[in-house]
């Protein structure tokens, strides 16, 4: 069985137009096949989110990650990388940088010449709430949201998302069915905050699925950290192979 | 949680990073997710020199107790020291 893919850096045209570097994995399948842009949380484009991409490629599907920090610091270790931006005070990323470099991975893959068309996102922690802000903000066939915080409700006095609109006054403008995956241990996202997104999510009539996971908190995925449950993990890759085999295949 | 929550300071001094030593001018002070320690939230510290690009710092990531311990490490020390030489 021919199951070769690709993974390597390219350049995409994302916030502002301008080249970012990004991290791609794609079957070498004629396909068509759907495409995931990956947004990777706050420790940037890391090992496992690397992996992660890559994984997605394994399942069948065109996956973009864009470098959030790229612009900030070229050619920098993640964890550097990280750091000069924290430094700086460019944590967290803009919304609308975000949402730029977003469009551009949509792009990026709906110009490859196997694509379907059909483009979903994924992200994990921060990226899961940009996950969702790049569902309210563009026209997409698929999110999931990996335990991204501060969806709902303002974050804490001093903290850099204090006083930004909460995402989940948008939901009305969510623009494709939303998977959610979340440890019952977090504390953000916690159990009533993810109430608070269901609810809403009801409340707009949206297409949605969560799974919740007892004995899980945040970051249960990742594989390099105490925090990886393996049962839980395991499901919750079930459940994204699902959400995308329904969503992002002709 | 990410907290985000960092405290920033100029600093003045050297540290030795992956290439050797060169001059910090600024200190990165924060509780959030470690990169390498074992841990959920560590208290880590990044010393900088930002015009020198981001590889120029020199990171530790603490548990709480042990930058706690740190903190009264360093005090303790620059009490000890004979008077004149600070």
């Amino acid at each position: 069985m021919y199951n070769a893919m690709l993974a390597e850096n390219v350049t995409i045209h994302g916030y502002g137009g301008g080249p970012v570097q990004a991290y791609a994995a794609r079957p070498m399948t004629p396909g068509p096949v759907g495409g995931v842009v990956m947004i990777h949380h706050i420790m940037g484009l890391d090992r496992m989110s690397a992996e992660f991409t890559r994984s997605l490629a394994i399942g069948g599907y065109n996956a973009v990650m864009p470098n959030l920090y790229h612009r900030d610091a070229p050619d920098a270790s993640p964890d550097d990388a990280m750091a000069a931006m924290r430094a700086a005070g460019k944590l967290p990323l803009p919304d609308e940088q975000l949402v730029g470099e977003v469009a551009g991975a949509v792009g990026y893959l709906r110009g490859l010449s196997n694509s379907n068309g059909k483009v979903g996102v994924i992200g994990h922690c921060s990226g899961g709430r940009q996950a969702f802000l790049a569902a309210v903000s563009l026209k997409l066939d698929a999110a999931v949201d990996c335990w991204g915080g501060f969806v709902v409700g303002d974050a804490p006095e001093g903290h850099p998302l204090h006083g930004w609109r909460p995402l989940v006054e948008r939901t009305g403008e969510l623009s494709c069915p939303l998977l959610g995956l979340f440890g019952n241990d977090d504390s953000a996202p916690s159990p009533a905050h993810v109430d608070e997104l269901e609810a809403a999510l009801k409340q707009h009539g949206k297409t949605y699925e969560f799974h919740r996971y007892d004995g899980a908190g945040h970051a249960f995925m990742n594989v390099d950290r105490p925090a990886y449950r393996p049962e839980a993990a395991l499901d919750a890759w079930q459940r994204i192979w699902a959400w995308f085999g329904k969503y992002l295949t002709l | 949680m990410c907290t985000y929550l960092t405290e920033r300071i100029s600093v003045t001094g050297s540290g030795k990073g992956p290439s050797g030593w060169f001059k910090v001018t600024d200190a990165s002070v924060y509780f959030d997710h470690p990169v390498h320690a074992p841990a959920e939230h560590t208290l880590n510290i990044d010393f900088l020199d930002p015009g020198a690009g981001p590889s120029a710092r020199v990171a530790v990531e603490l548990t709480a107790d042990s930058a706690r311990a740190l903190v009264k490490a360093i005090q303790a020390t620059l009490d000890s020291v004979p008077p004149g030489l600070v």
